[in-house]
C-alpha cells in the first residue's frame, strides 16, 4: 500500500457528515453486540462465582437442576459418613444437606408483578462450607423456626423481604431476620432458611434436592467418584465440583441469550453494513479523478483496493471502539432476570472480557470489510481514462 | 542520435458498442530529447488521445511507441505503471491535486513509489517546490491557493521524480493570463534550464509560441 495514510484518514475526517452518520450506524450495532456478549458473560461470571472448587456437589443423575433433584436423609446420613468429607473442629462433617425451592414473590416497582425466586434449606455448617457468604445486617436465622435470611439482590428488589418483614409461603408466614451477601455470586438472588422447615412446610420430609460438603483433600475426588460408582446405594447420583455444578447450570442461559442477542444483531448489522457500503460507493464516485490521478503517477490497482478497503475498515473500528466503550459503561449496572436454569430470579452484571473485545472489534472490523469490499474494487477497477475524464 | 519518443505508424480506434471510432490513423511522430513541442488543433482533433498513448495511459490499436528505447506498446498494465511512475510528469488542465493533502504531500506523491530515503525525499520535495517559487506555501492545502499556484505544484509534482518526459494537456487552460503566463515560463525554464523535454497540448496560440515547435493535428492527421 503505497497510497499515504494521510489521504485515508483525512478523507475521512473532511466527510463529516456521512462517514458519522456511518460510524454512528456501526457503533449502535456494536453496542447492542457486546452489550449481549457482556450480559451472557455476567450471568456466566455470577454463576461460576456462586460455587466453590473446594466443595463437592452431590445431585441426582437424572436431574438437570437444583429443584428437580431429590435426596433422600438415608442418602444424606451415607454421605456424611464418607472419609472424603472434611471434618470441623468439633469433628462433625462439613457439610449441607440442602433443600431447594421455588416460591413466588411480588417485585417492587411493578404493582403486583410476580417473579420465583429460589429458598435453599441449609445446614448449620453453611458458613463453614461458604465462607465468602457474610451476614451484613440482623443476625442468623434459628435452627427450628419458620425464619428466613435474604440474600442482597433479593431484599432490594422484592417486597417485604426486607429485615423486620414477613414473606407468605406454603401456608404460613416467615420473618426474615437477617440480610447476607457475597459480593455478586448467584447466593445473593436467594433465600436461606432452615433444610428442615423447609421440608415440613412442603411436606417432603427427608426429602433433600442436593448435597454439599468440603472435600478433606482436593486430590481425593476421582477417588470420591469411584466410590458413587461403585456403591449401588450412591450409583444414582453424582458428585461435581460445586464451582463446576453452577457454571454448567449457566451454560443454557448464556448460550440462550448469545444466540438471541447474535441473531438480532446480525439482522441490525445488515442496515450499517450497507450504510458503510453507501458511504463507500458515494467516497469512489466523488474521487474518481482522484482515483484517475493516483493510477497515472503510476500507483497500482490494489494500492487503490487497499486505499478504499483501509478507510472503510478505518470508519469501522472508529464505530467499534465507540460502540464499546459506550457499552463498557453497562459494567456499573446490574440486572436481574429469570434464569430458566433455575426457573428464578438471577441478579448479574454485565461484565467486559478481553475475548468479548477481540470479538465486538473484529465484528466491527467485519462489517467494514464487507461494506468496503465492492466500492473498493470498482474503485481498483476503474479505466484510468474515463476516471480522469471525469472532471 | 534518436529520438528520445518516437510514435511509429500509430492507429487508435475507440470501441463504443459496436460502433468504431477511428480517432488516430496511421500516426507518425519524432520528439527529440530536450524538446518542447506544442501539439494544436481543432476539438476532436485526437491530441489528448495522443498524449495518453505516449504517456502510457492508454494502448494504440496498432503501431508502437518508443520512449527511451522502451516500446511502451508492449508493456503490460503493471510494468507500464512502474514505468510511467519512473518517466512520465503528468500536468492536468485541472491540476488534479489532491485536496486533503498539502502542496508538500502532494508534491512527493511520485517519491512514495520510488526507494529514495526520507531525507532524500524531504529534499527533493523542498527544491523543487523552491523552483516553481511556493517553498513558503508547501503547507498548505490546494484549495488555499490559486489556480496558478495550484497547477505550480501540480508541475513540481510532475519533475519531482525526474522524469524522462514532461506531459501537459493544456497546462494554462484553466487559468487567466497572468497565471498562464507564468506557468509558461516555468515551464520554458524547465526547458531551457533543466534541459526537460515538454509535449504540450494547448489551443492557445500565445502558449504555442513559447514552444520551440508547432505541430498542427487534425482528423487524426498531422498537416
Ligand atoms: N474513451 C473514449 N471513447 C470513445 N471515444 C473517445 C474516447 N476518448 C476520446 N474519444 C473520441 O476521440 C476523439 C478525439 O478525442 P480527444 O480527446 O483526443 O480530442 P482532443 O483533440 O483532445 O479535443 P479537445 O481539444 O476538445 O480536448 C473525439 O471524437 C472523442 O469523442
Ligand atoms: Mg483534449
Amino acid at each position: 500500500m503505497k497510497i499515504p495514510f494521510k489521504y485515508i484518514f483525512r478523507n475521512f475526517k473532511n466527510r463529516k457528515l456521512t462517514t458519522g452518520i456511518t460510524v454512528f450506524g456501526i457503533a449502535l450495532v456494536v453496542f447492542v453486540f457486546s452489550a449481549v456478549l457482556m450480559m451472557a458473560y455476567g450471568v456466566q461470571k455470577t454463576l461460576i462465582q456462586t460455587g466453590s472448587d473446594e466443595n463437592v456437589l452431590v445431585a441426582r443423575k437424572s436431574a438437570n437442576g437444583e429443584i428437580s433433584s431429590i435426596l433422600t436423609q438415608d442418602v444424606v446420613d451415607i454421605l456424611n459418613t464418607l472419609t472424603q468429607v472434611a471434618k470441623n473442629n468439633e469433628g462433625r462433617p462439613v457439610s449441607s444437606g440442602e433443600t431447594v425451592v421455588v416460591i413466588n414473590l411480588i417485585k417492587k416497582g411493578t404493582e403486583g408483578g410476580m417473579s420465583n425466586v429460589t429458598v435453599r434449606g441449609v445446614s448449620d455448617q453453611v458458613f463453614t462450607l461458604r465462607p465468602h457468604v457474610k451476614l451484613t445486617e440482623g443476625r442468623m436465622f434459628l435452627f427450628g423456626k419458620r425464619e428466613l435470611i435474604v440474600g442482597s439482590s433479593i431484599t432490594k428488589r422484592f417486597e417485604g423481604a426486607q429485615l423486620g418483614g414477613k414473606v407468605r409461603f406454603a401456608g404460613d408466614n416467615w420473618t426474615i431476620v437477617g440480610l447476607f451477601d457475597t459480593e455478586g455470586s448467584g447466593f445473593d438472588s436467594e433465600i436461606w432458611g432452615d433444610s428442615e422447615q423447609l421440608q415440613d412446610a412442603f411436606n417432603r420430609r427427608g426429602g433433600f434436592s442436593t448435597f454439599t460438603f468440603r472435600l478433606n483433600q482436593k486430590e481425593n475426588f476421582a477417588e470420591l467418584k469411584t466410590i458413587f460408582e461403585n456403591d449401588p446405594r450412591l450409583q444414582q447420583f453424582e458428585p461435581k465440583i460445586e464451582r463446576k455444578y453452577f457454571e454448567e447450570q449457566s451454560e443454557a442461559m448464556a448460550a440462550f441469550i448469545r444466540i438471541l442477542g447474535i441473531f438480532i444483531t446480525i439482522i441490525f448489522s445488515l442496515g450499517s453494513t450497507i450504510g458503510a457500503m453507501i458511504t463507500m460507493y458515494s467516497a469512489v464516485a466523488n474521487r474518481t479523478t482522484e482515483i484517475g490521478t493516483f493510477r497515472a503517477l503510476g500507483f497500482r490497482r490494489r494500492s487503490i483496493l487497499g486505499a478504499f478497503l483501509l478507510e472503510s475498515l478505518f470508519i469501522s473500528i472508529i464505530g467499534g471502539l465507540i460502540g464499546l466503550s459506550l457499552s463498557s459503561f453497562l459494567q456499573f449496572f446490574k440486572i436481574s432476570t429469570l434464569n430458566f436454569s433455575s426457573f428464578s430470579e438471577l441478579e448479574f452484571s454485565f461484565s467486559l472480557s478481553p475475548q468479548i473485545v477481540i470479538y465486538t472489534l473484529s465484528f466491527a472490523l467485519l462489517m467494514g470489510l464487507i461494506g468496503g469490499f465492492l466500492p473498493a474494487v470498482r474503485a481498483s477497477r476503474m479505466n484510468i481514462i474515463n476516471a480522469l475524464r471525469a472532471s | 542520435m534518436t529520438p528520445l519518443v518516437q510514435v511509429k505508424n500509430v492507429v487508435k480506434i475507440y470501441k463504443r458498442d459496436k460502433l468504431e471510432i477511428p480517432v488516430l490513423q496511421n500516426i507518425s511522430l519524432d520528439v527529440p530529447e530536450g524538446e518542447f513541442l506544442a501539439l494544436m488543433g481543432p476539438s476532436g482533433s485526437g491530441k489528448t488521445t495522443l498524449l495518453n498513448l505516449v504517456s502510457g495511459i492508454d494502448q494504440p490499436t496498432s503501431g508502437s511507441i518508443i520512449v527511451a528505447g522502451t516500446d511502451i506498446a508492449k508493456l503490460n498494465e503493471s510494468a507500464l505503471a512502474k514505468w510511467r511512475s519512473r518517466n512520465i510528469g503528468f500536468v492536468f488542465q485541472f491540476y488534479n491535486l489532491m485536496p486533503v493533502l498539502t502542496a508538500y504531500d502532494n508534491v512527493e506523491l511520485p517519491l512514495l513509489l520510488t526507494n529514495l530515503s526520507k531525507k532524500e525525499k524531504k529534499e527533493r520535495v523542498e527544491m523543487v517546490l523552491k523552483v516553481v517559487g511556493l517553498a513558503d506555501r508547501m503547507d498548505h492545502y490546494p484549495k488555499q491557493l490559486s489556480g496558478g499556484q495550484q497547477q505550480r505544484v501540480a508541475i513540481a509534482r510532475a519533475v519531482v521524480s525526474d522524469p524522462t518526459l514532461i506531459i501537459g494537456d493544456e497546462p494554462t487552460g484553466d487559468l487567466d493570463r497572468k497565471s498562464a503566463e507564468e506557468i509558461l515560463i516555468l515551464l520554458e525554464r524547465l526547458n531551457q534550464e533543466f534541459k526537460k523535454t515538454i509535449i504540450m497540448v494547448t489551443h492557445d496560440p500565445h502558449a504555442a509560441e513559447r514552444a520551440r515547435i508547432i505541430h498542427h493535428l487534425e482528423k487524426g492527421e498531422f498537416k
